[in-house]
Parts: C-alpha cells; sequence; structure tokens
C-alpha cells in the first residue's frame, strides 16, 4: 500500500489550517484517502501551528507521523520538525526569506527546496497568507501530480469570491510551474487513484454535528470550549438552513439546563462541551437522570485537569462521565471510534436518549474531533427516528393530574410534552410520586429508584458491541476504545503487510458495560495489550471492574498527542 | 373557564402560617383565571426553597429544576415551544444568589418568561441565612456579626441588565399583586416582578407591619413611565424609608424568540422530523 504524508507547518495565524484542509479535500477529489493530523498551542496569533495529511492509495484510519514533504513556512517549522522527517525527505522553504542548509539541518538524507513563495503571494496581487497556496502549488507540482484536482478544489473554496478565486489560481500555478522547471516530481505519488464515487473529508465533530441534524436534533446549546466548538460553529453556521435553535449560553451550567427545559418541552436537545465545561453541568447531569428527561452530551475530551492542555488530546474522561454527578441513575455512554461512528452513533444517542428518557454521552476527543478522515458519505437509508414513548394529543384525554412516573414493565413511563389536554404534570428535581409531586417516603423512593435503574437493563440491548478488527485470533490483540481505533486500527494494517499479525478489540459501547460480549471476545485471545490515551488505564480499570478481566500489559501515552501508528508498530514489534 | 380551584392539587402548603407565599400562591392561582389560561396551557418553573415548593400546590405543567438554575430551564422551554406562557417563580437567594448570572443573561435575552422574584430577604428553607437582598448589617444565622456586604436590588439589577417589564409587588396587597402578575405574564419580552414577602419565621424585622409603613403604589403618586434613568432613580428610593409598588418600567421590543427565524413557521416541538434529508450539507464536505 502506497502512503504519503505532507505537512504545512508555520506561525499560528498564517492559515496552516485552511491550507490543510484545502489540501486534504484536494487529494479526496483526486480520488484518493485521506487522514489528518494537527496540532496548534492555544493562541491565535505566534506559536507554532502545523497541519499534516496522510494520502493513500487504499483506505486509511489515521495520519502518520512521519512526514515525507514539509512545507516550511518559518525556520522553525524545519527543526521542530526534523525527527519526523523520512529519509529521502523534502522540504519546501522560501530561500528568499530565510537561509536554510542541509548542514543546519544535519540531515544528508533531506533534501531542501527553495521557492520564491512570499514573492509569487505579492506578484498575483495577494496578501502574505496566499504563500500558502503557493507551497500547495509547489507540492502538487513536487509530487508529480496534475494540476486539475487543486484547480477544482480552489474552485470550490473561492468559488463565490471571483477575485481571490483568481489570485489563488494563480498563486499555485506559480508554485506549481517554478517546481517543475526546477525538475520537481520525482518524488511522485500521483493522485491518479479514481474512486467511483469521492469520499467527503470530515472531522469526527462535524460528523456529529450532521448526525445531529440528521436524528432530528431542533436545539443545540453550548459554551465555546477547545474542542468541542467546531461543533457549535457548525450548526450555528447552519441554523438558518436546517432550522434548529443553536444557543450560545452563558455558561455551561445554563447551557444543560437550557436543553434539559427544551427536551422537557418537547424537542430534541443536544448540548456539546469538554471534560471543563462539562465538570460545571455536573449537578444538572443529575437533574436529568431522577427527572428522567433525554438529553445527548458531546463531551470532546482535551488533556486536563482544570484547563489542563486544551488544544491537544487525551482520553481521560471515561471514568467522570460514568460516574459524575451524586446519586444513583441510568446513562449512557457511547464512545465513537471514527468519523462513522461519530455520525452513526449520533444517531443512536438520540433514539437512546428519547427510547430511555435518560442522557446519552457521546465521549469524543480532540484526535477524532477535530482530525478529518476520508470516508464514503454517510448511510442514513436505515435510520428510523425513535421517540419512544412521547406522547400526543390523541394518546391523553381527561383532565386529571398525568402518572408521568408510573412503573413501568422497562422502567419507561409514557412522556406528555407540555400544552397537551390530560398531561399535566411536574418535572421534578427531588424524588417525587407518580404525578412528580415530592415525595419522601421510603416506599416511593424505592419504587422510583427501581424503575429508573430498571432501564439499565434494555438499554443494554441496544448498546453497539466490542468489535473484533483483523483475523478472529492472533498472537497479540490490542485492546482499545473510542478515537484510539483509528491510530490503532492503522498499526494493525501496516503490521500486516510486514507479516506480523495482529488483532484488536475495539469498544464504543462504554456504558452499561458489555460485560457477555467482551468475556466471550477476550477469553479466547492469547496476549491482551491495552491501548489508551490517558496515564491511569481508566478503561483498564473498567474491565476489571466489570469482568474480573486484569490486562497486565498496557501501553498508556499521554502527553497531549494521540497514539502515532508508528509508535504502536514499535512497540509491538519489541513484544516478538 | 377556570377556576381557581383548577389550579390546586391534591396536596396541600406546607408553608409556615402566615407566610408571604400563601398570598402569592393565591394571586397566580388568581392571575391565571383573570388570564383565562387553563392548567395545561402553561409552563411554571420553580427554583429551590420555599418559594419553589409551591410546584406541588400549583396544578400546571411544573418544572422544579436546580437551586439557581431554574431560568435558563425556562427560557430552554420557551425557545422550544414559544407559544406556551413560561413562568419562573423562584426565591431572592435563588434567582439573585445562585442564579445571578443567568437572572442578567435573561434579562440581557429578553426571552418571553415572566419572573416572580419571592423577595424575603432570608434564606427560608436552610433555616435563616443572608440573601443577597439582606439590608448591610442584618444579622443572621450566618452572619452573626451583621451582613457586610450590599443590599442587591432587584429593581436597579433588571432595569440595567435589559428586562422589558420591571415591576415591584406586596403579599400583603393581594389584588394589587395579581393585577401585576397578569401584566407580567401578558407582557411580550422578559417580566420581573419583585414580590416583597415576609418570612415570619426568620426575619424578624421586615415584618407585615415594617413593609405597610414604607410601601406606596406607583401609579397614585403621580410616577409617569418616561425615562429608564427616572425608573432607576425611583427603584433608588432608599429601602429603610419607602418602597415604591407598580412598574417602573415597561417596553415592547423583540423577544429572543420574535429575533429567531427559525421559529417563523411555528414552535420547535411541532416540527416534522419525518423527511431529513443532509445530503447537500454533506456534499459540502467533498
Amino acid at each position: 500500500m502506497e502512503r504519503f504524508t505532507w505537512k504545512i507547518g508555520g506561525q499560528a495565524g498564517f492559515g496552516i489550517a485552511t491550507s490543510g484542509q484545502l489540501f486534504a479535500r484536494m487529494c479526496v477529489a483526486a480520488g484518493r484517502f485521506v487522514a489528518d493530523y494537527s496540532e496548534k498551542p492555544n493562541r491565535i496569533r505566534g506559536g507554532h501551528n502545523t497541519h499534516q495529511v496522510t494520502i493513500a492509495d487504499k483506505p486509511l484510519y489515521a495520519a502518520s507521523r512521519e512526514v515525507d514533504l514539509l512545507v516550511a513556512l518559518d525556520k522553525d517549522s524545519a527543526f521542530l520538525h526534523l525527527k519526523e522527517l523520512a529519509s529521502g525527505a523534502a522540504v519546501i522553504y522560501d530561500g528568499e526569506k530565510i537561509t536554510l542548509t542541509a548542514e543546519d539541518l544535519g540531515r544528508g538524507d533531506v533534501t531542501l527546496h527553495s521557492v520564491p513563495l512570499a514573492r509569487f503571494a505579492k506578484e498575483v496581487g495577494g496578501e502574505e497568507v496566499m504563500r500558502n497556496t503557493v507551497g500547495i502549488g509547489a507540492s502538487l507540482g513536487f509530487m508529480g501530480c496534475d494540476f486539475a484536482p487543486l484547480e477544482r478544489v480552489l474552485t470550490s473554496a473561492f468559488g463565490k469570491k471571483p477575485e481571490h478565486l483568481v489570485a489563488n489560481l494563480k498563486a499555485a500555478r506559480e508554485g506549481f510551474e517554478y517546481v517543475r522547471t526546477q525538475g520537481g516530481g520525482h518524488h511522485a505519488c500521483p493522485l491518479t487513484q479514481k474512486l467511483s464515487s469521492p469520499h467527503i473529508v470530515i472531522p469526527g465533530n462535524e460528523a456529529m454535528a450532521l448526525g445531529a441534524i440528521q436524528a432530528g436534533c431542533t436545539f443545540y446549546a453550548a459554551y465555546p470550549m477547545s474542542p468541542s466548538s467546531s461543533i457549535l460553529h457548525y450548526l450555528a453556521g447552519k441554523a438558518e438552513t436546517t432550522g434548529m435553535v443553536v444557543k450560545h449560553a452563558e455558561d455551561e451550567i445554563s447551557v444543560i439546563n437550557m436543553a434539559l427545559g427544551a427536551s422537557y418541552a418537547g424537542a430534541r436537545a443536544m448540548i456539546g462541551t469538554s471534560g471543563g465545561g462539562f465538570s460545571l453541568m455536573v449537578e444538572s447531569l443529575g437533574l436529568a437522570g431522577i427527572a428522567e428527561i433525554p438529553l445527548v452530551i458531546a463531551e470532546v475530551m482535551r488533556p486536563g485537569p482544570a484547563t489542563g492542555m486544551p488544544t491537544w488530546t487525551e482520553a481521560s474522561d471515561l471514568q467522570f462521565v460514568i460516574h459524575a454527578a451524586q446519586g444513583e441513575f441510568p446513562r449512557v455512554v457511547l464512545a465513537p471510534g471514527d468519523v462513522e461512528e461519530a455520525f452513526h452513533h449520533t444517531l443512536l444517542a438520540f433514539n437512546l436518549a428519547e427510547r430511555w428518557q435518560a442522557p446519552v454521552f457521546l465521549l469524543s476527543d480532540k484526535n477524532l474531533g477535530e482530525h478529518s478522515r476520508s470516508a464514503p458519505p454517510f448511510d442514513t437509508s436505515s435510520y428510523r427516528i425513535d421517540r419512544g414513548k412521547l406522547l400526543t394529543q390523541k394518546d391523553l384525554s381527561g383532565d386529571k393530574p398525568f402518572k408521568r412516573y408510573a412503573l413501568t414493565a422497562d422502567g419507561v413511563s409514557p412522556r406528555p410534552r407540555p400544552g397537551l389536554k390530560g398531561g399535566v404534570y411536574l418535572s421534578n428535581s427531588y424524588e417525587h410520586d407518580y404525578f412528580g409531586y415530592s415525595d419522601e417516603s421510603s416506599e416511593m423512593r424505592v419504587a422510583q429508584a427501581d424503575k429508573r435503574m430498571k432501564k439499565l437493563e434494555g438499554i443494554a440491548h441496544e448498546m453497539p458491541k466490542p468489535l473484533i478488527l483483523g483475523p478472529s485470533k492472533a498472537p497479540f490483540t490490542l485492546v482499545t476504545w473510542g478515537s484510539m481505533k483509528g491510530p490503532v486500527r492503522e498499526a494493525m494494517e501496516r503490521l500486516g503487510e510486514e507479516k506480523m499479525k495482529v488483532n484488536i478489540v475495539h469498544f464504543s459501547g462504554m456504558w452499561p458495560f458489555p460485560k457477555k460480549e467482551t468475556e466471550k471476545l477476550l477469553s479466547s485471545q492469547k496476549h491482551l495489550v491495552l491501548v489508551e490515551n490517558n496515564a491511569t488505564a481508566q478503561f483498564g480499570s473498567l474491565l476489571k471492574e466489570q469482568t474480573g478481566i486484569d490486562i497486565k500489559d498496557k501501553l498508556l501515552k499521554y502527553d497531549g498527542r494521540p497514539w502515532f501508528p508508528e509508535e504502536l508498530m514499535a512497540a509491538i514489534k519489541e513484544r516478538l | 373557564m377556570p377556576k381557581s380551584e383548577d389550579f390546586n392539587t391534591k396536596n396541600f402548603p406546607t408553608w409556615c402560617p402566615g407566610c408571604g407565599d400563601f398570598s402569592i400562591w393565591s394571586a397566580l392561582k388568581g392571575a391565571f383565571v383573570a388570564l383565562g389560561i387553563e392548567p395545561h396551557q402553561c409552563v411554571v418553573v420553580y427554583g429551590i426553597g420555599c418559594s419553589g415548593n409551591m410546584c406541588s400546590f400549583v396544578n400546571t405543567y411544573g418544572f422544579e429544576g436546580l437551586h439557581g438554575r431554574g431560568l435558563p430551564v425556562a427560557c430552554g422551554i420557551k425557545m422550544a415551544n414559544h407559544q406556551l406562557p413560561v413562568l419562573m417563580v423562584g426565591g431572592d437567594g435563588d434567582l439573585l444568589g445562585e442564579g445571578m448570572g443567568h437572572f442578567i443573561h435573561a434579562c440581557r435575552a429578553n426571552h418571553h418568561v415572566a419572573t416572580l422574584i419571592h423577595n424575603n430577604q432570608v434564606y427560608g428553607l436552610t433555616t435563616g441565612q443572608t440573601a443577597p437582598t439582606s439590608e448591610k448589617g442584618a444579622k443572621t444565622k450566618s452572619t452573626p456579626s451583621g451582613v457586610i456586604e450590599e443590599q442587591t436590588n432587584p429593581i436597579t439589577l433588571a432595569l440595567t441588565a435589559g428586562a422589558t417589564f420591571v415591576a415591584r409587588g406586596f403579599s400583603g396587597d393581594i389584588p394589587h399583586l395579581t393585577d401585576l402578575i397578569v401584566k407580567a405574564v401578558s407582557h411580550k419580552g422578559f417580566a420581573v416582578l419583585d414580590v416583597l414577602q415576609p418570612c415570619v419565621t426568620f426575619n424578624k424585622v421586615n415584618t407585615y407591619a415594617w413593609f405597610r409603613e414604607r410601601v406606596y403604589k406607583l401609579e397614585e403618586s403621580g410616577y409617569r413611565q418616561t425615562t429608564k434613568p427616572a425608573a432607576i432613580e425611583r427603584a433608588f428610593e432608599p429601602w429603610s424609608e419607602k418602597l415604591p409598588l407598580g412598574i417602573f418600567w415597561q417596553e415592547e421590543k423583540p423577544t429572543y424568540e420574535d429575533s429567531l427565524p427559525q421559529l417563523k413557521n411555528g414552535p420547535l416541538v411541532e416540527r416534522d422530523l419525518s423527511h431529513i434529508d443532509i445530503s447537500k450539507l454533506s456534499e459540502e464536505f467533498r
């Protein structure tokens, strides 16, 4: 399998992310598979930003760490990523702006190519930021590709602003031709693979947002917090098209309470935040639990505690979301592993929330939320919105108070929406009777607590099951969850190409925990290796608590970066 | 037409005999009758406290939220179903202590929600600690040497934060209070009704007699709503001397819900979800 990794680096404010996304879309438009990865400090100007895109001719699950072609917009970009450069890699830089020599870099196996990025940008009448476009054009020339895919993607990006389009096309063409005339093209990565229908290229956050729209979510509330904010930005940008009310509330406590109000009123509601914002919401999570109000919560994790590392990744809130809030009540935790699961688990989350009248988490992280992967457009043909026991006027009669919290076999009681005649009830944060009125008797307490907790049995049947990926038996089984699926799967594929056999057991249905399926899947495997993006093996603890299976061999990473396929491959090779 | 009894539940109030909450309860039911609102045609959101305990005594759709967090719930209900009248009932501790931030932002947003603040200058349900509305120097269980902070004035706070209806009532005058609730609910925008209310158990200073010596009605005093600064000036009359009742300020402005084009064709809760097609949105990711 052919893989090629392109990277662009420069100061924050240089338009690195936009260029990276453009490059990824260009490759996908040309029928390739991509996965991207970006790094940025928590500031708007200054500091070092990067965006890298791995391109392949077969399905790809995560970006590589090793870089084949680096566009260095400043000197730091060349030096900071020296170790990532593959043997034979090339660096494109602006020799009219910075001095860079092979001796400086100390890498005889890397070639340097000066392209007058800033001058070309200026000559076409563009702003300085347009040197990125020159850089992309130069990269394309260098890779030995046609110009057409870039022309297509620039036209789609700037089509509404003709003067920008003309300037960008010129800038890209200048870079492209310059490299060609300098004899580029020997680092061939032709973008010739043609999929019958090109894939989309989408990050996990936007996949969840699309899922919310498809699921009939009409109310989304959030307070900006990295790395969850792009869900808010996307949905807000589309609000007038979709008709969704998207509310940036004054704080996260307001966010969750507004959503609970909207859901109680009868709208499908969702909120999004990261661990810090979720910490503020915790008391209200319990309100959703006791009042039995459906709610979908996207918790896009970042390294904590406190402010932590806002623009980096970690998967260390698993135990937190499973246990958050005082008291006991049922909740659901889904941890999608890739953009397909981000979309489909969001669809599922809305149905579970309403069927079981309970809070449902979509536990993601920066690694999934902000990194794009190419995928076929999501298939929505089999999805049906299921609003559970939500009543309509024809289900109700009389004008007596309604037994909203009546005891039922599955623990779920019919739910009217306010405004319907014959459905009057109280939604209550206190323990309550069948009508919702506060009740502290021991009989009612036990009856209502049992009714609520009974839901977990039913929910368990509707949870995504752990998946076995790769061969059914292998000398090593990588056990993982959530967004680690990408790099772990990529490592498995690449080890397979080197004739080394491993398989994966991946979890995305975290709570209620799939005990039986897990025992069945794991007990037949030879050597289990736990892979997590946190310091304390949170899933390992959960697994041990729920099944008694104690995975001693652990790969834990908690430096703010995701696992890269190469790191996992090296770790497995050490064990052979 | 609804009758006052329609709004009773199987539960009888558990407030202390003589509590101002009884009068507010009566006035609220009377206001529903006057407005012609049936029990199923509105939602009342309650805070936590003696005032919030009213949730079990009023037969309408209700939502007893968390301490201080009722207003966001009320605003969420309104955004989801803007055709439904929504009221918020809470205490001074709930709405101005734990929930003061939400209060200010709800005023700013001009959600169409009527908010009743039970203002008794004390925390009743937790047995008599200071409230944000306590007078400076007030001695309570949590401030035995006297309150150091300045007294919060809900009227000036609401006026400066952007509420479009700001009024004060008194639990000792039920007909007047009923009329103010009717006007607050009828007002299209965020309405704040500060209700002066004695706590007969934990506040031995601000009694019915104490209030009666100080309250007067704005509408009988020659007050005219001219400018907001004039309203603020009136609201700044010294607490220990004069307590104006009535409407300080009312203005017509688009509500938050009016300003959402998404709600032009009806409330979110009536949206048809059966024909959602994301294929065009998906195309944009190519």
